[in-house]
C-alpha cells in the first residue's frame, strides 16, 4: 500500500512536470512567415528517433512523399514533395518546426499533412479504422516526436 | 552535430543508394484477346479543361506484368467472377420464377448498358449505380432478395455487365437531372477529408504520375471497376475502393451505397468519359 502511493505520486510528478513545459496544439504560436521559434516542450529532440518516426508508417511517414538520402535503408520513398536531401542547411530550426507542426502555415493549401494539430478537420477519423475520432483525438505525432524530427532534419546539412 | 547523428550519417552512407522512382504513365497500348480495342487514353472532357488536357486508365500506372494479365481473358483472374454471374444471369430466383435471363436474353444483348451509369431513373427519381438497378430488377421483378452493396454476388454481376461492354467508351450524362447529385460529387472530390486533410484531387489530379511511397498514382479512374487486385485476389467494387482511399486520409469513411458514395461514382465516372470500359481489370 505504502509503495503504491508513494510510486502513483512519483508518477504524477513526473506527468505534470511535462504537461508544464508542452504547449498543445491548439496554443502553438506561428510567426506570420509559418515558423514556430519555442521549442514545443523544451526538451531537445533526439535526430536517432526522428529518423524512425519519419520512417514508421503510422508517424511521420515522411518518406511516403518525401525522398531523403539518409534514410536509404527504408524502401520505397515518395515522390510528391521535393527531395529533403541539406534542408537543415538552408532552413531554419524554427522553419522546420513550423511546417512538421503544420505546413499550411508556411505553404497556402500544401497537400503536407498537418502533423501537430487536433482541431478544425472535416471527418475526422481514429487513425486508419474509417471509424469517426475520439473527441480527443491526438495529434498524429506528440510534441516531443515533433522536436525529435526536427531535430534529425538539422542533420540533413549536405545536398 | 551531436555524436548520434554523426553515427546515423554514417550507417546511411553505407546503405544502398535510394532508389529514386520514375513516375508517370507509359505509352504502352492494350487490346485485349488480339480484338478488343480498349481507349485508356483521351482527350478530357470539357468540364476538366482547366486541370487536365488528357484522362488515362490506371492501367498505365502498373507494372507490365500486370497489364499483361489483362491483355488476355485466360490469365485475367477477374473473368473466373464473370463466368459465375454468367451462370447467375440464368438462374430462376424468387416469387416470380425468374432469371436475368427471362426478361434481358443473353448477357451480350446488354453490350453498352455499363457504359451509362450511374444514371438517372425516371421512375424512381433518383440517380442509380448499376448495382441498384441489378438489386431494382431482384426485388421488383424477379421477387428476389437484394445483394448486399459491393457483395460477391453484386460485383460478380457488375463485372460480366462490364465485360460485355469493353471497349465502348464511357458516356455518362452530367447534366439535367443527374446534376444535382453531380455537384454533389464534385464537392466531395475536392474536400480535403481526415486528419491528413487530403481530397481525391489532392492524390489523383494533382499527384498523378507520382509515386506515393510505394504506390504509383494513377487519375483514381473507375473506368477499370470492379478490378482485381492482387492485393486482396479479389474483385473489388467502386464504393470499397473510394472507402479504402477516404479511410487512407484518417478520415471517417462513407459506406457503400451510401448517397455521398453514389454522387462521388457519378463525378468520377463522367471524369473518365472517353476512356472505353475496361472491366474487370486487373490492378495491384
Ligand atoms: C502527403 C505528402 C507529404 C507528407 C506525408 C509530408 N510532406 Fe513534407 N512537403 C510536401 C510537399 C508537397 C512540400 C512542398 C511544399 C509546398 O506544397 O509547396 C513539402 C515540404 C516540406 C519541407 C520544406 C522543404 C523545402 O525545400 O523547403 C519540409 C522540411 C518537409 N516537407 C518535411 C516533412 C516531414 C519531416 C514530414 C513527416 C513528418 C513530411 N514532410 C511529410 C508533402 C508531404
Ligand atoms: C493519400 C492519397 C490518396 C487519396 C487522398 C485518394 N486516393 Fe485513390 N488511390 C490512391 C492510391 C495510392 C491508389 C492505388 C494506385 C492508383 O491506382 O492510383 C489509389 C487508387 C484509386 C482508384 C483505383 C484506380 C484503378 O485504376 O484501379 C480509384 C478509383 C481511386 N483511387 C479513387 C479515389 C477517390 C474517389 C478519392 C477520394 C474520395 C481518392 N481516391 C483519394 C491514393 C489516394
Amino acid at each position: 500500500m505504502k509503495t503504491t502511493v508513494a510510486l502513483a505520486s512519483v508518477i504524477g510528478i513526473v506527468a505534470s512536470a511535462v504537461l508544464a513545459d508542452t504547449t498543445a496544439p491548439d496554443d502553438v504560436s506561428f510567426t506570420e512567415y509559418g515558423e514556430v521559434e519555442a521549442s514545443l516542450t523544451g526538451t531537445a529532440g533526439d535526430p536517432a528517433k526522428g529518423a524512425e518516426i519519419m520512417t514508421t508508417r503510422s508517424k511521420g511517414n515522411c518518406v511516403a512523399c518525401h525522398a531523403v538520402t539518409a534514410l536509404a535503408d527504408a524502401p520505397f520513398h515518395g515522390e510528391v514533395g521535393p527531395t529533403l536531401d541539406g534542408v537543415g542547411g538552408y532552413r531554419s530550426e524554427a522553419e522546420l518546426r513550423g511546417i512538421v507542426t503544420n505546413a499550411k502555415k508556411m505553404f497556402d493549401g500544401t497537400v503536407m499533412p498537418a502533423f501537430y494539430k487536433t482541431s478544425g478537420f472535416i471527418r475526422p477519423g481514429d487513425a486508419y479504422t474509417g471509424k469517426a475520432a475520439p473527441d480527443d483525438l491526438p495529434p498524429i505525432l506528440s510534441a516531443q516526436e515533433v522536436e525529435d524530427v526536427v531535430a534529425f532534419l538539422m542533420t540533413l546539412q549536405d545536398s | 552535430m551531436t555524436r548520434k547523428a554523426i553515427a546515423l550519417t554514417a550507417l546511411a552512407l553505407l546503405a544502398a543508394p535510394l532508389v529514386v522512382q520514375a513516375g508517370g504513365p507509359d505509352d504502352d497500348e492494350l487490346v485485349i484477346n488480339g480484338e478488343i480495342e480498349i481507349t485508356t487514353k483521351a482527350p478530357a472532357p470539357a468540364f476538366l479543361s482547366d486541370v487536365m488536357d488528357e484522362v488515362i486508365s490506371g492501367w498505365h500506372f502498373r507494372s507490365d506484368e500486370t497489364q499483361a494479365l489483362e491483355a488476355d481473358d485466360f490469365d485475367n483472374p477477374g473473368m473466373i467472377f464473370v463466368d459465375k454471374a454468367r451462370e447467375q444471369w440464368d438462374t430462376v430466383e424468387g416469387t416470380e420464377g425468374k432469371s436475368c435471363a427471362s426478361c434481358h436474353g443473353a448477357p451480350e444483348d446488354m453490350a453498352g448498358v455499363k457504359a451509362t451509369y450511374p444514371k438517372w431513373n425516371d421512375d424512381a427519381e433518383e440517380v442509380r449505380t448499376l448495382q441498384m438497378q441489378v438489386n431494382d430488377c431482384r426485388t421488383e421483378r424477379m421477387g428476389a432478395e437484394a445483394w448486399k452493396y459491393d457483395g460477391g454476388d453484386a460485383i460478380n454481376m457488375v463485372a460480366l455487365l462490364s465485360a460485355v461492354s469493353r471497349g465502348m467508351p464511357v458516356n455518362v450524362a452530367i447534366d439535367g437531372p443527374v446534376q444535382a447529385t453531380w455537384e454533389l460529387g464534385k464537392e466531395l472530390y475536392y474536400t480535403r477529408t481526415g486528419q491528413l486533410e487530403l481530397s481525391c484531387a489532392n492524390c489523383h489530379e494533382q499527384n498523378y504520375g507520382n509515386y506515393i511511397r510505394a504506390d504509383h498514382l494513377s487519375q483514381g479512374q473507375i473506368n477499370g471497376f470492379p478490378t482485381y487486385r492482387l492485393n486482396n485476389a479479389a474483385l473489388n467494387g467502386v464504393h470499397s475502393r473510394f472507402k479504402g482511399c477516404v479511410r487512407d486520409t484518417r478520415a471517417e469513411t462513407y459506406a457503400p451505397g451510401s448517397p455521398e458514395f453514389i454522387a462521388l461514382e457519378l463525378y468520377v465516372a463522367s471524369r473518365g468519359n472517353g476512356l472505353s470500359v475496361e472491366g474487370p481489370s486487373v490492378r495491384n
